[in-house]
């Protein structure tokens, strides 16, 4: 008994510590984006700052439209392509799951052979800025990101063959249903577990994409929350270069401090949502790497 | 009745299945935009590419841009720079994963371990830009936490971080760690639950100590997902993480010598630039490599287990 609750002290003591070091960072984060810029540039980043200031948030209030415009492109983004992404996903894996399909294993090598094999970044650039003229538009951050390499199609199509029983299809069909009434009435309302599960995958790779961003979008005007993210970080005199904040001349930007006020309006709202998705997100990891 | 549409003549299984056609013919079309059309592309490494007369106009030259990549110092780094660390992220991750698996699965405290399990993938969930974010709230040279709070406290001066590519390879391997092992340790968690409890409790009869029985039951028991997933990733090992060496070292030209590797390479040349014969040439090199990574690693699951390989 004893060693037992030994084995349970040193579990949770390591655990704990494991939570400080998950959560730390975050904690620096927005401690630092409410501490007095004087106080930031004198004592350096702290968890506990000695004296504690607004003023970042309430720069970023002042003008707020270049992030009230990245949030609704994310949003905008993240709605669409999730969508647009599950529907066309689910389509391309639903005949590919049925076993009396004609044509089935040439098709599913045509899918799976993208896991495998890709063109690499610059055919793949030519094409979308070249072939279809989409540098600096809102499709180029939604088109890369449609069927993410084949891998949800594969859930999917192990999904639809193992989870819904085969006579149901067939009855319906003899009951003189069409295969999109099938598919409507019948494959998508029994597969809600696993069209959350890569949905919710879907949405956060578009609310976290800066790479499509990053390659294809020049104009400030179309950046996405975290390629407006991307451009401070990497560039701290894009804060005082007038795409976000103010445009007064003699106003001093608190550019650190309003830095990380971004990065915190950025993570902030994934983390509050972060408890009612978790058990889903765990769900389909769990399927994802059994099954995939 | 499915089944009795399987003989006839091709035009009655057209008749038959062309809505499920239908169905599929989204999703193909894209994969050939936008998986299929870059794959012809990958000429251009064989082409001194010119902007204006596009792709089918430039000439040809055979393996020049090849020759060109293979003779600068870069080629040698960058191979060696993506290998090394994703050798060592996958040994380290693998290590770190299963062992907080295990450890994970012996509390029992049901709320304690949800709660440890919800927070070690909260990493996972976070775009590599703010992941730039927290680094740089640590190590940034003038006000980072760690030069100004942590090393005066030791008594150590403060350290240029971004200036000096010495101490990226531990960075970079501790940011990895940070960030993935949650979800690696998922799913071998998933693993370890799906144990039969019959087995523990024949051992705790025989008398076999804690330490005995993750050494005898667990680990053999999970080796099987252990393998896919390693053999997964050594799959990829020609590719990087782009995020991670673009992102955290803030694209910092002083730290290339440790942490550029081929992707991040291949996007510089591309467009910083706008070296499309080099960038694809190196783009090309990667592919073919990491495919054929591909190839050996799933033969090697599929001699030992043929249910493990991918096809």
């Amino acid at each position: 008994m004893k060693s037992h609750q030994l084995t349970q002290w040193v579990a949770h003591i390591l655990f704990i510590a494991v939570t400080i070091g998950c959560l730390f960072p975050f904690l620096l984060l927005i401690m630092t984006s409410i501490t007095d810029e004087n106080t930031l540039l004198q004592k350096g980043y702290s968890i506990f700052p000695s004296k504690i200031s607004l003023d970042a948030y309430a720069y970023l209030w002042r003008d707020s439209s270049a992030i009230v415009r990245a949030y609704a492109i994310t949003i905008f983004v993240t709605l669409v392509g999730t969508v647009a992404g599950l529907l066309i996903t689910a389509l391309l894996a639903y005949p590919l799951s049925r076993k009396d399909m004609p044509a089935r294993n040439p098709l599913a090598f045509i899918v799976f052979f993208t896991m495998l094999f890709n063109g690499g970044l610059v055919p793949t650039y030519l094409v979308y800025t070249q072939l279809f003229d989409m540098k600096n538009t809102l499709l180029a951050l939604i088109l890369p990101g449609l069927l993410t390499n084949g891998f949800f199609i594969l859930l999917m199509r192990t999904f639809f063959g193992t989870s819904i029983p085969t006579p149901i299809i067939e009855s319906a069909s003899m009951d003189g249903a069409g295969e999109f009434r099938i598919f409507y009435r019948i494959i998508l309302p029994l597969s809600l577990p696993i069209l959350a599960t890569v949905g919710l995958m879907q949405t956060i790779m578009y609310w976290n994409d800066w790479y499509n961003g990053l390659i294809y979008i020049t104009d400030s005007k179309l950046f996405s929350l975290q390629n407006l993210l991307n451009r401070i970080l990497m560039n701290a005199q894009f804060l005082q270069s007038n795409s976000v904040g103010n445009q007064n001349v003699g106003t001093s930007i608190p550019t650190e401090t309003v830095r990380m006020a971004m990065a915190v309006i950025g993570v902030v709202p994934l983390l509050c949502a972060y408890p009612f998705f978790q058990k889903y997100f765990v769900k389909g990891l769990v399927i994802g790497a059994i099954k995939g | 009745m499915l089944t009795s549409a399987i003989k006839p003549g091709k035009l009655r299984v057209l008749a038959r299945y062309w809505p499920l056609f239908v169905m599929v013919l989204p999703g193909l079309l894209y994969l050939l935009i936008n998986n299929y059309l870059p794959m012809f592309g990958m000429i251009i490494a064989f082409k001194d590419y010119n902007y204006a007369r596009g792709i089918l106009g430039s000439d040809w030259i055979g393996f020049k841009n090849f020759e060109y990549l293979f003779k600068t110092d870069d080629a040698f780094i960058i191979t060696r720079n993506t290998i090394l660390y994703n050798a060592a992220f996958i040994i380290i991750n693998l290590v770190i994963a299963v062992g907080v698996a295990i450890l994970l699965n012996e509390v029992k405290n049901k709320i304690f371990a949800r709660f440890y399990q919800s927070v070690i993938l909260i990493p996972y969930l976070i775009s590599m830009v703010i992941v730039g974010y927290l680094v740089l709230a640590l190590l940034s040279g003038e006000n980072g936490m760690m030069n100004k709070q942590i090393l005066p406290m030791l008594g150590i001066e403060a350290i240029p971080w971004y200036n000096d590519p010495k101490y990226w390879p531990y960075i970079l391997t501790l940011v990895n760690i940070w960030k993935n092992v949650g979800y690696l340790c998922v799913i071998y968690l998933a693993a370890v639950i799906g144990i039969d409890p019959e087995y523990y409790e024949a051992a705790r009869i025989d008398g076999a100590s804690k330490i005995q029985q993750i050494k005898n039951i667990t680990i053999p028991l999970i080796i099987p997902v252990i393998s896919i997933m390693t053999l997964l990733q050594i799959g990829r090992i020609f590719y990087s993480d782009f995020g991670l060496f673009y992102q955290v070292p803030l694209d910092t030209g002083a730290l290339a010598p440790t942490t550029n590797v081929i992707d991040t390479y291949v996007y510089r040349a591309l467009l910083n630039l706008g070296d499309f014969g080099m960038s694809s040439a190196a783009g090309l090199y990667q592919s073919l490599v990491g495919f054929i990574l591909v190839l050996v690693s799933n033969y090697v699951v599929s001699r030992r287990n043929r249910d493990n390989a991918l096809f």
